[in-house]
């Protein structure tokens, strides 16, 4: 069976777009550049979709995974594998793209070729993050994927973008150094196999030999550089600045996916290889996550910008996947497989309806807006819909994810669930007391001159209704792809 | 054998070619030729074990194919440092072809202490290394900082080639057997006599200055600084990492059974050069003196090598020496033909000669230690080979914070090129661009990101 197969899915998920990409730097003219970025993405999605038809991996293993030597004397294979999990964050880089393209077709770049370039980079890097079965590849896609994103948000940003951006990049790069340590004791603690005395291969450090006073250390050399990514408080500061400086779509990249890289990091190896300091410093993390959750809510009520609104709410919502992984429960750890593509598919709709009125407006301040429902209702509609998503209303796919999150954490511990709760009542809070200010009352000078949203506009916003809806109706197709993963990690922790 | 022959022949036929060659370009083309010419014959030295000279050395020099593929590597260093700016030798003043002549001097003595066996030898090849290279710093005649750097280093090499030698006598004196191979010194891991322990501290003292390891670095910033930017380029390169190769080939044969006892002083050459090299490095606004004390904090990591002492050191060291010398010499190449040496002169750069700032991102990346660069590779190696002894992890983790601030420096350059505008008119190369100079610098960028990807490309030659 595997002889037949000349490639596999996440190989074809990785080296597509980074092709794509090295050719968009060498398309001069901007129009034709954006069309085949559009074109590119689609093509990624479309791959994507039928990898989704052959997930199962107990039927087509070989479709899904491949291994290449590379570093054979050191023990690290380029290995590659997708398994629910894996599906369903590639399914949601998949989409996350050629929607990024489609909302922001009208914004003109400076040198649209690079700029398009190095976002299907990302792209690449942020498959193979997904992706990646041995702990040395997995740290080679974390730095790389982070790279043309430091770029991205440099060049294109705000004001205040070098700043705010290299304040991103120390944190992340101070974070996977520290990993790197981590990275390099587990690595001399592996079993010897055949061609080496160590190994990075995924099982090779799941069974690394490690005194439990060793494992709680390590586990936080991993942690941190985790925590940064999310962000989990108190190593979230860097998140409001960047996304607020970087130009929109990559915030959208960076909030819609790149931050799902932590939480998806920490199921994939914290929680297998460290079984141990996970029930240890269950407290500690969960305290921080609730405390972040709160946090986070009340800044968000105080915003004034659009921009730093939704990335506080942001931290909010990722605090609670954060928590929730921590509880170990298997309706938690559903929950969050859940939330990471909700949360992926919501977040990237308020960006782009945040993007529509800042380009039409030229303003993020939430008091300088106001009565844009009078001008633009299909506007207003997909935004509300995209705003209850953001609460957990039921019908709406967050809801799903959200109340197994909450399930876990209430099985966990009580109070913990109760004041977590509380910032579901912040966060109707502050979404609906922005909806109001910035869509009804009154129309202001401002808000006179906006119009009406595109055909391409409206197509990319319905896309993104139509999931919110379909998997808050029926999420089952989520359930089933990621169960067994579940499953095996929590079998790997009992 | 050959290397150290045929460098010292060619010397002597540069020098004394140049009464003879008028042309200013000749002599670049003749170093060139020459230095092609011994890399081979290095590599037929390694593949087949034969030299074309065989000269009874007493065992006072050592060939195995370790030693040799470090030849190989420096002396491939240099010849693309050659191609790369050896117009801007040309430029540097009117004795082209002495320059050139140094440098096979040096490139003589860099082989022999490469390959030493022996502590005569060792202190004969520092001294070959060292003369031409204070020649070296004070070529910019009429520069009165240059001359400055001249004596200075001279001075202070001079010391410490005194308490070299004074190092040597104690060992001499304190050995068994009365001895200069460095093999027979001592003999296993008793405590160690006083004389010897002496011996060790002023040999340490001496090797620490010529790597510029804190707290004996103070005369690299300003020698750096003042000697003209292409011997800069070399001296922070190429002799360094020959130095440290040396370094590390005398304490790992002369005392590596006595390991655990210097082990501690080594700790705290680590933390202090890792420490002064990387906060001073923040602090600098002339990029020429900021890649001087960021060499201090490179070495700081080249130093886990002789604090790990196993097999991953001694392959990452070699790794560290070829992917430190390529990106250095790369961006000293860049440096060289800017106008303005700080880092604001950088800006633009990106716009104007979008090649010369990307070359330069690959360099600053590897200099970084940015993964798909051949720096990445090297400080994992180093930091593999000190993980692996178990112990003083808090080292570890100190090394890649220092390496997070280093990120710090290199991307003030990166911003400043690409993020940074200059003024409309502004002219920000002192020097026009030939196609050759570009075509070079991607093939160096190349060359690190292959080595970043397949460090065994260079590291089972070790092993031959």
């Amino acid at each position: 069976m595997n002889q037949n197969i000349w490639i596999t899915f996440p190989e074809l998920l990785i080296w597509f777009p980074l092709i794509a990409g090295l050719v968009a730097f060498i398309i001069r003219k901007e129009n034709a550049v954006k069309n085949w970025s559009i074109l590119a993405s689609l093509i990624t999605l479309g791959i994507s979709i039928v990898s989704l038809v052959y997930a199962d991996n107990t039927k087509h293993f070989y479709l899904n995974n491949v291994s290449y030597f590379w570093l054979r004397y050191l023990g690290s294979n380029f290995t590659l594998g997708l398994d629910g999990m894996g599906h369903v964050l590639t399914a949601l880089t998949a989409v996350a793209f050629p929607v990024i393209f489609i909302a922001t077709n009208k914004t003109n770049y400076k040198n649209a070729n690079v700029f398009y370039g190095l976002m299907l980079l990302t792209q690449s890097g942020l498959m193979g993050v997904f992706t990646a079965m041995d702990l040395l590849v997995f740290y080679f896609f974390w730095e790389l994927a982070v790279i043309p994103a430091y770029f991205l948000c440099s060049r294109w940003g705000g004001e205040r973008r070098i700043q705010a951006t290299f304040k991103f990049f120390v944190y992340t790069f101070t974070g996977s150094l520290l990993m790197l340590v981590g990275i390099i004791y587990l690595y001399m603690h592996t079993m010897p196999t055949g061609s080496s005395e160590h190994s990075f291969s995924m099982n090779a450090v799941y069974t690394a030999m490690l005194s439990p006073a060793e494992r709680n250390w390590i586990f936080w050399l991993f942690f941190i550089a985790f925590a940064i990514k999310m962000p989990v408080f108190p190593f979230h500061t860097w998140q409001p600045d960047t996304y607020e400086q970087a130009p929109t779509s990559t915030t959208m990249v960076l909030s819609g996916i790149m931050v799902k890289m932590g939480v998806f990091a920490v199921i994939r190896w914290i929680l297998p290889i460290f079984p141990g300091p996970v029930s240890e410093f269950d407290n500690i993390v969960i305290g921080l996550s609730v405390i972040g959750m709160i946090y986070a809510s009340l800044i968000a009520i105080k915003q004034d910008d659009l921009k730093r609104f939704v990335a506080y709410s942001s931290i909010a919502h990722i605090g609670l996947m954060c928590a929730a992984i921590f509880t170990k429960s298997e309706i938690g750890l559903q929950g969050v497989m859940i939330q990471m593509f909700s949360h992926g598919i919501n977040i990237i709709g308020m960006w782009i309806v945040v993007d529509l009125i800042e380009k039409q407006t030229g303003t993020r301040k939430i008091s300088e807006l106001g009565g844009i429902a009078h001008k633009a209702p299909v506007l207003t509609i997909f935004l509300v819909v995209i705003a209850l998503a953001n609460i957990a209303l039921p019908l709406t796919n967050a809801f799903v994810g959200e109340f197994m999150m909450f399930s876990g954490l209430f099985k966990f511990n009580f109070w913990y669930a109760a004041v977590a709760g509380l910032s579901i009542i912040l966060a109707a809070v502050y979404t609906l007391n922005m909806v109001q200010k910035v869509f009804y009352g009154e129309a202001n000078s401002v808000t006179e001159k906006i119009q009406e949203i595109s055909f391409n506009q409206k197509l990319v916003l319905a896309v993104l209704v139509v999931l919110i809806f379909l998997f808050g109706i029926y999420p089952q197709p989520l359930f089933d792809l990621t169960k067994d993963t579940v499953a095996a990690i929590l079998t790997r922790i009992k | 054998m050959n290397a150290i022959i045929l460098t010292a022949i060619w010397g002597v036929v540069m020098m004394l070619g140049g009464a003879f060659i008028k042309s200013k370009a000749t002599p670049k083309y003749l170093a060139i030729f020459g230095l092609a010419v011994i890399l081979v014959a290095n590599c037929l030295e390694m593949n087949t074990g034969m030299p074309i000279f065989t000269v009874d050395v007493k065992n006072m020099l050592h060939f195995n194919s370790f030693n040799l593929t470090f030849i190989n590597v420096a002396f491939g260093c240099t010849l693309l440092f050659f191609l790369l700016s050896g117009r801007d030798i040309e430029k540097v003043g009117e004795n082209v072809s002495e320059y050139f002549a140094l440098i096979f001097f040096i490139l003589c003595g860099v082989a022999i202490i490469s390959t030493f066996n022996s502590l005569l030898m060792l202190f004969i090849g520092i001294e070959i290394v060292s003369i031409p290279l204070y020649i070296l710093t004070g070529s910019d005649k009429r520069n009165l900082k240059s001359n400055e750097a001249a004596l200075k280093y001279f001075l202070m090499g001079a010391f410490s080639t005194g308490i070299m030698l004074l190092g040597i006598a104690f060992l001499y004196g304190g050995s068994a057997t009365g001895s200069f191979y460095i093999d027979n010194i001592i003999s296993g891991n008793a405590p160690m006599p006083p004389m010897i322990a002496i011996g060790l501290v002023l040999l340490l003292i001496s090797m620490s200055f010529k790597v510029s390891a804190a707290p004996f670095h103070f005369w690299t910033p300003d020698v750096y600084d003042g000697a003209p930017t292409v011997f800069t380029s070399f001296m922070a390169t190429i002799v360094k990492a020959a130095a440290f190769f040396a370094f590390v080939r005398l304490f790992e044969n002369a005392f590596g059974s006595m390991h655990e006892q210097w082990q501690t002083l080594i700790v705290i050459l680590i933390a202090a050069t890792l420490l002064i090299g990387n906060l001073t490095a923040v602090f600098q606004q002339s990029v020429k003196r900021m890649l001087a004390y960021s060499s201090i904090a490179q070495a700081g990591f080249m130093l886990f090598s002789l604090f790990a002492l196993n097999n991953l050191a001694k392959e990452g060291l070699v790794l560290y020496a070829a992917a430190y010398s390529l990106a250095s010499i790369g961006i000293f190449a860049i440096l060289i033909k800017m106008k303005d040496y700080t880092i604001d002169g950088f800006n633009g750069l990106g716009k104007q000669h979008p090649l010369l700032a990307f070359t330069a991102t690959v360099f600053l990346f590897s200099l970084t230690g940015i993964p798909l660069t051949a720096g990445f590779q090297s400080k994992f190696f180093m930091l593999m080979a000190a993980v692996q002894t178990g112990h003083h992890i808090w080292l570890v983790i100190f090394a890649v914070l220092c390496a997070a601030i280093s990120a710090y420096y290199y991307f003030r350059i990166i911003q400043a090129m690409f993020f940074k505008e200059a003024a409309a008119d502004a002219v920000i190369l002192a020097d026009d661009i030939t196609p050759a100079f570009k075509i070079l610098l991607v093939i160096t960028a190349a060359l690190i990101i292959v080595l970043g990807l397949f460090p065994h490309f260079l590291t089972n030659w070790l092993y031959f």
